[in-house]
């Protein structure tokens, strides 16, 4: 899928949630102002880092970086107390901000981290780009992993509950000539059966069965239900109204022929060709009504 | 394979819902105002060419997963049709153009009426 210009991604949606102690490195390496240049580059050399906070007596005194160290190499002034070569003018980030802050940060200054200090002033980190990468990339795995595992247990319900028949009950209450919500239903099954991880093929013969169903006893019925019975083998439909019956049962049946009236053929319905689209996707299909009693069709869909 | 943003190019069509979602490649076509037709032939991925305009267009695309839907003779869709195509990720498509003249143009551009998704 493309990203459109102007949507926001999940990326840039982290950066707003995430907070900045969620992804610092909290084993801050620091060193005194009197700590010397020398040690001060074994120190970088050994950690691999690039840049330290200077701390004296527990607060933050100033930043020094390895282009500090690369300066005191050159003039040989490795001897030097990091105190006189530090920068004392510190741009700190706070704790309990958001990433965001500190991505514009990075940007504006070109820094290679920032001390994170907490509400008092203390420094209980450091931050560097690469913290944020990793803080996201750790958190939309675990978004990942979370929602593969919703996943799984939606398409191993049956495995996981057990009993002789396991079944997923599935009422829909269809109200009559109500056009507008005709199909309803018929979507919230097909949903329910991607989300139990029907084979695409399968989904598609359910959910032309129950649209055409659906749409029977919004157009000729008085109102009724849907009910889909889910077994782990397959799909039980049935539609049932309470009136007003079909006359011929047979004669329904036939493709082609219809009641419906013209304002609703005109719509695009009554086609008369709904209970054969029905027939057709089913494995065993029944239909039984009674005038002025209600109409009942049951229709069975293998899942295998 | 041809995708709905190519179609809508090629043939001029105003995009009215689902715009986000003209990168889908379409399968095939096909051609009915009788949605019970539609439910029954056509397939995922097809682009339908109708004259119906209202609600259960949506449902019946949304149902079938096809790619788009083009509405011919500028019939213009209702605005509570277009949100729930846009809910229901269906690119809707509008032509002043007949069905008839949409298809040949559509075959045109390769797209065949008989497709497996």
């Amino acid at each position: 899928m493309n990203a459109n210009p102007g949507e926001v991604t999940r990326v840039q949606e982290l950066v707003y949630e995430l907070k900045i102690d969620q992804v610092m490195t909290r084993d801050v390496i620091s060193v005194t102002p009197d700590t010397t240049l020398g040690d001060l580059k074994e120190l970088l050399r050994t950690k691999r880092i690039s840049g330290v906070p200077v701390v004296q007596e527990g607060a933050l005194v100033g930043m020094i970086s390895i282009e500090n160290v690369i300066l005191a190499l050159e003039r040989g002034e490795l001897a030097a107390p990091v105190g006189s070569r530090m920068t004392t003018d510190v741009v700190s980030v706070r704790a309990e901000d958001t990433v965001v802050s500190a991505v514009n940060l990075f940007a504006r200054y070109g820094y290679g981290r920032f001390p994170v200090l907490d509400g008092k002033g203390a420094l209980v980190g450091i931050l560097t780009k690469g913290d944020i990468v990793r803080g996201m990339l750790k958190r939309m795995e675990v978004e990942w992993q979370a929602e593969e595992l919703e996943r799984y247990r939606a398409s191993h319900i049956f495995e996981d509950i057990e009993s002789d028949e396991t079944g997923l009950i599935l009422r829909y209450r269809v109200k009559r000539q109500d056009f507008i919500r005709a199909g309803e239903a018929a979507s919230k099954i097909k949903r329910a059966l991607e989300r139990l991880g029907a084979h695409p093929r399968i989904i598609r013969r359910v959910a032309v069965a129950s649209y055409e169903a659906e749409t029977n006893l919004v157009i000729h019925s008085v109102g009724g239900e849907i009910i889909a019975e889910i077994h782990p083998d397959r799909i039980k439909l049935v539609a049932v109204d309470s009136g007003p019956g079909i006359a011929d049962v047979q004669q329904a049946l036939q493709a082609g022929y219809s009641t419906a009236p013209d304002w609703i053929r005109e719509l695009g319905f009554g086609a008369g060709m709904g209970l054969s689209n029905i027939k057709a996707c089913s494995d065993s299909m029944k239909l039984e009504s009674e005038l002025g009693v209600g109409t009942r069709l049951e229709l069975t869909i293998k899942l295998q | 394979m041809i995708t709905v943003r190519e179609i809508v190019s090629a043939l001029s069509l105003e995009v009215v819902a689902g715009g986000e979602h003209l990168d889908r490649t379409v399968t095939g076509g096909y051609a009915s105002d009788l949605l019970s037709c539609v439910m029954a032939r056509a397939l995922p991925g097809n682009v339908w060419i109708t004259l119906q305009a209202h609600m259960n267009v949506v449902a019946v695309a949304a149902l079938l997963d096809l790619s788009c839907v083009i509405i011919t003779e500028g019939v213009r869709p209702e605005a509570e049709v277009l949100a729930k195509a846009d809910e229901r990720s269906i690119a809707v498509l509008l032509t002043t153009e007949t069905t008839y003249a949409i298809v040949c143009a559509l075959a045109g551009l390769g797209i065949t009426g008989q497709s497996e998704c």
